[in-house]
């Protein structure tokens, strides 16, 4: 703890108990206070902290914003959290190379605002843009709505400098494109913090789209919503983002911001296409004719950018507003086939039922992202219950072929299911491959991978191994 | 021993954390102690006592150093009421520890308007003696502070303004501070109003709203406070204020006397009816104009008008009906100023790192005057540009500027 003082300042180090509890969550389930944090403000220092802990075996627990959704920042076998709050500079901004260079802590819409600036686009968006930062984006390979049509955190990423869990510096990638040997950075990319500190990122900007539309559309239905969406996509035309919103959904976002949707939706598409003036003329013609085709009983166009704002901001800050209509929620990630969407919605909302959940869905229909919400009230209903539901909503989604996680990383909270879709084989390449980064395994304990007793002292922790290995047949 | 408090709204605390870059305090450390989402972790810490209140400094320092402002509260999509929340737990830590003597006197004398106004009295007689200047070099730190932001002396008492057949009537608030320094924003107001043909009534039983005692933990004398003014207010179809801390306070007396039998429903009926002068005025002015004033000026949003009252549009727009009145907008004009009640007295430290920016801020509009509706925000707006040689810069309250504009015409 000394030691930790001396490197970052006496008031850049926490330690006391009670202080320690505004680091024991992130917005998943799962807490546990850390044993101390730390609030580095250089690289240097970031490496002198590694240095210190590894040290003395302490393992270390990278914190952005704390956002996260999957448990990633949850500080297992009394690690120390070090946290990327001061490290908030946006270092350059190239406008000929279109490259921006910042370090871990800036929060993501910084970089959009500071790029837009320049006339230039940073495309990721996750819907916690306003406050998670580029570490943690990198780390969790964030998407967000625009990922339909520019890739996810990692197709954005050209470097990045990451501290090493035994306390060296080094750095994949940069402004050159193509370097010789091994191309570390997506390995980097969604290593939810297991084998190092990224401490500097080299990120790719776009050209800002010349023109931009969005639609909203009405349905009856979610089944026919969906429908809709997989006409579009067949149709070749890549929108920018295409949202689903469902009725629960719908409720909660009139309750929280005045966005006047129809509350006697079944299901609302939102639709954006980005592009040259002549081409989303084009695009927003088709799009129109299929979204009415398939069953749309109303298409409207947001006419002013203030009109589009407001809608972006009701879907961004959807999921918070849910807590209007019952104040826990369970959010899940999962990916499926487009073509297995309905199926998989129906038996979703089948399980919500049969638990006795309001269930909300909010999802990037585009990707077959779904995020299917189960809302419920702590105080009466046991959370192990709503695990329960969880781990059976997971299932459904991989026996139709789908993927654990679309966004929000595996964490703590999907750690033990991943010998659901990875073979013993895939998993222990993974393992090896952490290894070579972190051989001691002091980089983030406990997560990512099934198995470990690192965090068994977590109640929720013990409850999710023994569903995902009881339930796996 | 902790004590129980009423933590309704806190359980809708998802922990998203998209209330952090609204929280003041939360900008100038980026720790998640000074963050809404911390400590509203930390309130329900206390009330599943895994903190003891009465032992531990650090918790109620990070919750001292909240400024009440409310930002999060306006952001939060999940509507967890914050100012609520923590006006509960900061009864529960007054409960439990005491308030400082400090803050004990200051609350003490905002209630009483005779020490307010014997205050002033001697405050104005050693101005005028030069007593003051003396005085102040002999002053500890935390004293001359105080003295830097007492409320200005010398300023005239309010004079009531007659209107020949009156189209409707008000009740205007005239609180403690704003009562003893600020008569004149009272008399400007009223012939404002005036000018509308809407006299204003003299309420003569009205009391300080008592909004200092609820965000310092003193709920017994809140309720006071509240009861004496549900009563006097009773008759008043339309109970004006023109300081946005005490606006927002009285619009929740609803909630604070809600389990008093006698009182719930009265108290509801009074919140109703209660406006802030520029909603109101905005809502009378129809498409008139005010009149002239050739002036560059930048609009500072009191937290208790933009976030707990959800008021940020009207103002602006009465100062967009001022022929010859350019506003300019200044960065942020709506994180709070650092005033916050007491605030600049508990925490000099905090309040002068939220002030410099918002000086900054102000400077770089370049305006002629700073145009805001709370007495706090304009003591330590005036405090701020004294302390950077600008006192030439004034900080009028928006009937100020209404009122001269008014004048021209
Ligand atoms: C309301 C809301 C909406 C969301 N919407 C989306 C969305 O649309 N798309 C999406 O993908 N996600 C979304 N998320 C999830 C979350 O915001 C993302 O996972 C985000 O990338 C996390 O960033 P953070 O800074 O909060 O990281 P944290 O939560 O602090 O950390 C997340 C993980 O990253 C690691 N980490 C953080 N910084 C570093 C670093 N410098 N070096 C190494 N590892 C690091 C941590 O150890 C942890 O494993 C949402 C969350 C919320 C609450
Ligand atoms: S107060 Fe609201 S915005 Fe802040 S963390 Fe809690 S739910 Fe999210
Ligand atoms: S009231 Fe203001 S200072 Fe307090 S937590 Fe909320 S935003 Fe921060």
């Amino acid at each position: 703890m000394r030691r930790l003082v001396e490197i970052c300042g006496d008031e850049n180090v926490f330690w006391r108990a009670e202080d320690l509890l505004v680091w024991e969550y992130d917005a998943g389930f799962d807490r546990r206070p850390p044993s101390a944090v730390v609030l580095p403000g250089t690289t240097e220092e970031v490496a002198d902290v590694v240095r210190a802990a590894h040290a003395e075996g302490a393992s270390i627990v990278p914190r952005g914003a704390g956002t996260g959704l999957s448990g990633g920042t949850i500080a297992c076998a009394d690690a120390i959290v070090v946290s990327t709050a001061r490290l908030r500079r946006i270092i350059s901004i190239d406008r000929v190379a279109r490259i921006a260079v910042v370090e871990p802590g800036v929060p993501n819409l910084a970089v959009t605002a500071a790029a837009r600036d320049v006339g230039l686009f940073f495309a990721p968006d996750p819907a916690s843009q306003r406050i998670s930062t580029i570490g943690g984006n990198v780390a969790t390979n964030a998407g967000g709505p625009h990922a339909l049509r520019y890739g996810s955190m990692t197709n954005h990423v050209l470097g990045v400098e990451l501290v090493l869990p035994t306390g060296e510096c080094v750095r994949f990638g940069g402004e050159v494109a193509d370097l010789p040997g091994y191309d570390c950075v997506p390995f980097i990319v969604g290593s939810e913090g297991t084998v190092g500190i990224i401490t500097k990122v080299w990120l790719r900007l776009l050209p800002l789209p010349e023109d931009v539309r969005t639609f909203v559309a009405v349905f009856a239905d979610i089944e026919h919503g969906a429908r809709a969406a997989s006409a579009i996509i067949a149709s070749g035309v890549v929108p920018a983002a295409m949202e689903m919103l469902d009725r629960v959904t719908i409720g909660a976002l009139n309750a929280a911001f005045e966005v006047h949707l129809p509350a006697d939706a079944g299901s609302l598409l939102l639709v954006e296409v980005e592009g040259l003036r002549e081409e989303t003329a084009d695009w927003a013609t088709s799009i129109e004719r299929i979204l009415r085709k398939n069953g749309a009983t109303n298409v409207r166009s947001a006419e002013t950018a203030a009109e589009r704002e407001l809608l972006w901001k009701a879907r961004k800050l959807g999921y918070a507003a849910l807590a209007r209509i019952r104040p826990n929620n369970y959010l899940h990630d999962a990916v499926v086939p487009r073509t297995k969407m309905p199926d998989v919605l129906r038996e979703v909302n089948a399980i919500a039922e049969r638990y006795g959940y309001v269930i909300a869905n909010m999802f990037h229909i585009g990707d077959g992202n779904l995020h299917p919400v189960l809302l419920f009230d702590a105080r009466s209903q046991p959370i192990d219950r709503v695990m329960e539901a969880s781990a059976e909503i997971l299932k459904v989604a991989i026996d139709a072929g789908g993927a654990l996680s679309g966004e929000h990383g595996i964490g703590l909270e999907k750690n033990h299911f991943m010998f659901w879709v990875f073979g013993p084989e895939d998993l222990d390449a993974q393992r090896r491959g952490r290894e070579a980064f972190d051989p001691d395994g002091t980089m983030n304990p406990g997560k990512v991978f099934p198995g470990g007793d690192a965090c068994a002292d977590i109640p929720t922790e013990r409850t999710k191994r023994a569903l995902a290995e009881g339930m796996w047949v | 021993m902790t004590t129980a408090f009423d933590t309704t709204g806190l359980e809708r605390c998802i922990h998203c954390g998209l209330c952090l870059e609204a929280c003041p305090t939360y900008k100038i450390t980026q720790l998640e102690t000074e963050s809404p989402r911390g400590r509203l972790h930390l309130m329900g810490a206390i009330a599943d006592r895994r903190i003891d209140l009465s032992r531990s400094d650090a918790t109620v320092l990070h919750l001292d150093r909240c400024l009440a402002c409310r930002a999060c509260e306006a952001v939060c999509p999940s509507g967890v009421p914050y100012g609520r929340l923590i006006e509960e737990t900061r009864a529960a830590v007054a409960q439990a520890r005491g308030i400082s003597p400090l803050g004990q006197l200051l609350l003490w004398s905002v209630s009483r308007p005779w020490v307010l106004g014997a205050m002033n009295a001697v405050l104005s007689i050693s101005e005028r003696t030069g007593l003051r200047r003396l005085a102040r070099r002999f002053l500890s730190p935390r004293l001359r502070r105080l003295d830097a932001l007492a409320p200005p002396v010398g300023r005239p008492q309010y004079r009531p303004v007659q209107v020949e057949s009156p189209r409707s009537s008000v009740a205007l608030l005239l609180g403690c501070v704003m009562r003893a320094s600020y008569g004149d924003v009272h008399t400007a107001t009223a012939r404002v109003l005036a000018h509308f043909g809407v006299e204003v009534v003299e309420t003569p039983d009205q009391a300080c709203c008592g909004a200092l005692h609820a965000h310092a933990g003193n709920k017994e004398e809140a309720i006071r406070l509240a009861k004496r003014n549900v009563a006097a207010f009773e008759r008043a179809d339309v109970i004006l204020v023109n300081a946005a801390g005490c606006g927002a306070h009285l619009k929740s007396y609803a909630h604070l006397l809600e389990d008093r039998p006698n009182w719930a429903a009265r108290a509801t009926a009074l919140a109703s009816r209660v406006r802030d002068v520029s909603e109101f005025l905005e809502t009378i002015a129809g498409d008139e104009t005010f009149g002239e004033l050739a002036m560059r000026v930048t609009y500072q949003d009191p937290c208790h008008l933009a976030h707990a009252q959800g008021i940020r549009a009207e103002p602006r727009a009465l100062l967009s009906r001022v022929r010859g009145l350019e506003l300019v907008e200044m960065a942020n004009a709506d994180v709070c100023c650092g005033s916050a009640g007491f605030y600049n007295l508990a925490q000099p430290d905090y309040a002068d790192r939220l002030l410099e920016p918002k000086i900054d801020a102000i400077l770089a509009t370049r305006p002629d005057a700073v145009v805001t509706g709370n007495p706090g925000c304009m003591l330590q707006l005036a405090a701020g540009l004294r302390s950077r040689g600008r006192e030439g810069i004034p900080v009028l309250h928006l009937v100020e500027v209404l009122d001269r504009a008014l004048e021209t015409r």
